[in-house]
């Protein structure tokens, strides 16, 4: 009897709370935006009420979890095809939009490579050169067209070593044991010298995103904090962010073709 | 059963590779053993926490110093660059290397365990028969220590088949070089093509049970000869 009293409290004070407007969403975001992602839900729970919960890991992986019921309200996938294959599966509530476009940059930690990445890349002047698998990861994708276009395929394919995603890409340069890599810049957005690959070599790395309808339909609350945050991502300010973190936002590429035509 | 080129190229690949892994941790594997289970050093302690280490440490932290001690400014790439080798990394010998680390353990133990059970008796015997310490290890522990050798040797086959995030870190998948079987299943998971990664995965899970069946019949038949003895 004695503890029934504390008990009732503490069951009436966990019925008080939920009413209140502070919901949790939780999300799946591709491990390459993880920087990005962290900035982006500190803003913006610094200006709401909601909070939102963040798991990261590879795509593919994230998908075959969605397929398989994990309660998701959001997926940020970095590519197009999982989204999109997500959608057409009626798991989402609407289409998958852009919310980043990925940038490619060649990369060396050697410092006899520094600003002479590409002239050692044509040159054929390096032990190996890293990218992530293009099966795997659409920045591996970019890479092998960006060698395409340069037609290097031939001349380096003997030098080749895959990571399974863009951070084992960026590792096996950053230890050292490759001397160039195809990375996103927004790895190695810091660093003192990398060569930016002109976006006209590769065809636009778009980082898709989609609201999924496990978010709707396990209560309406999960979805609020869902809607908010997806809200907060099309805005000016989280745009901005994006791009602090060196990937182009969709409004500036717009711009950017907008110049070109 | 869709098996690809790829695949049937990782799954030759993976064989070669705990082929020679095994073969070589069985060299080296014994003297360490044998130094385990007759030494009074106080060294025993550390040189068995070491070998042990890989069954407590997840693959990622073992793969991610391999890959920076391999690499051009670890010490074991200096020592190999030195030595003209290059760096190991990507390289079959350096999956070769990690893997020998990666499943030292499942074959020292056995052996280890095998040659303690052997007690002293049957070498003093042999001693005042006058047999040297290499006739002795090879007349005597050899043959008695076999059920040892059998099951380390499958262990550290079927282990090392089983290896993935070392592989993983330091491979860079490269065919018929660094790209074995459970990074190949990996591929596919990640690329959605589910019924390849069907394929191989169910091939190595009959392979994982044959292997574990082989291993504990074989122990049964062992344990009942001694029965019989």
């Amino acid at each position: 009897m004695k503890l029934m009293i504390p008990l009732c409290l503490m069951l009436a004070a966990a019925f008080i709370v939920i009413p209140t407007q502070a919901d949790t969403a939780h999300i799946a975001v591709a491990s390459n935006f993880t920087g990005a992602m962290k900035e982006l839900i500190n803003v913006f729970e610094e200006s709401s009420t909601h909070k939102v919960k963040a798991s990261y890991g590879s795509s593919g992986k994230i998908y075959a979890q969605i397929k398989h019921g994990a309660p998701f309200q959001l997926f940020f996938s970095a590519d197009q095809a999982k989204p999109l294959a997500l959608y057409q599966q009626g798991l989402t509530t609407e289409k998958p939009f852009t919310y980043a476009f990925g940038a490619l940059a060649l990369w060396s930690s050697h410092a006899d490579f520094q600003h002479n990445e590409l002239d050692r890349l044509q040159s054929n002047d390096f032990n190996k050169l890293s990218f992530a698998n293009p099966k795997l990861a659409p920045y591996g994708i970019a890479a092998r067209e960006v060698l395409e276009n340069l037609n290097l395929i031939q001349a380096s394919q003997k030098k080749w070593v895959q990571g399974e995603n863009i951070a084992q890409a960026y590792q096996f340069v950053g230890s050292g044991n490759a001397d160039l890599g195809f990375v996103a810049l927004s790895q190695v957005k810091n660093k003192a010298s990398y060569w930016l690959v002109p976006s006209k070599l590769y065809s636009p790395i778009r980082q898709d995103a989609v609201l999924l309808s496990a978010g709707s339909s396990i209560s309406s609350g999960k979805n609020k904090a869902a809607s908010a945050f997806l809200h907060f991502i099309h805005s000016e300010q989280s745009q901005a962010i994006i791009e602090s973190f060196g990937y182009t936002a969709k409004r500036k590429l717009l711009e950017d073709t907008g110049a070109i035509q | 059963m869709i098996l690809s080129a790829a695949d049937i190229g990782a799954i030759w690949l993976t064989l070669k590779l705990a082929t020679t892994v095994t073969i070589l941790l069985l060299i080296i594997g014994t003297p360490i053993a044998w130094w385990l289970a007759r030494t009074q050093s106080w060294l025993k302690g550390p040189v068995a926490a070491i070998v042990a280490l890989p069954l407590v440490l997840p693959p990622t932290v073992l793969g991610f110093y391999l890959l920076i001690a391999m690499g051009p400014h670890g010490f074991i790439g200096e020592l190999t660059q030195n030595l003209g080798l290059g760096t190991l990394p990507f390289t079959f010998w350096g999956l070769v290397f990690a893997s020998i680390i990666y499943s030292m353990p499942f074959v020292v133990q056995p052996l280890q365990n095998a040659m303690e059970a052997l007690g002293e008796r049957p070498l003093e015997v042999a001693a005042t028969l006058r047999a040297g310490p290499v006739d002795r290890f090879f007349s005597i522990v050899l043959p008695l220590a076999k059920p040892g050798f059998i099951t380390a040797s499958i262990l550290g086959f079927a282990h090392t088949v089983g290896e993935f995030g070392v592989i993983l870190m330091i491979g860079g998948n490269i065919p018929d070089e660094t790209r074995v079987v459970s990074v190949q299943v990996y591929d596919h998971v990640e690329s959605l093509e589910y019924a390849q990664a069907h394929s191989l995965s169910a091939l190595l899970l009959i392979f994982s049970f044959v292997v574990l069946l082989t291993l504990y019949w074989s122990q049964r038949k062992t344990a009942s000869v001694g029965v019989m003895k």
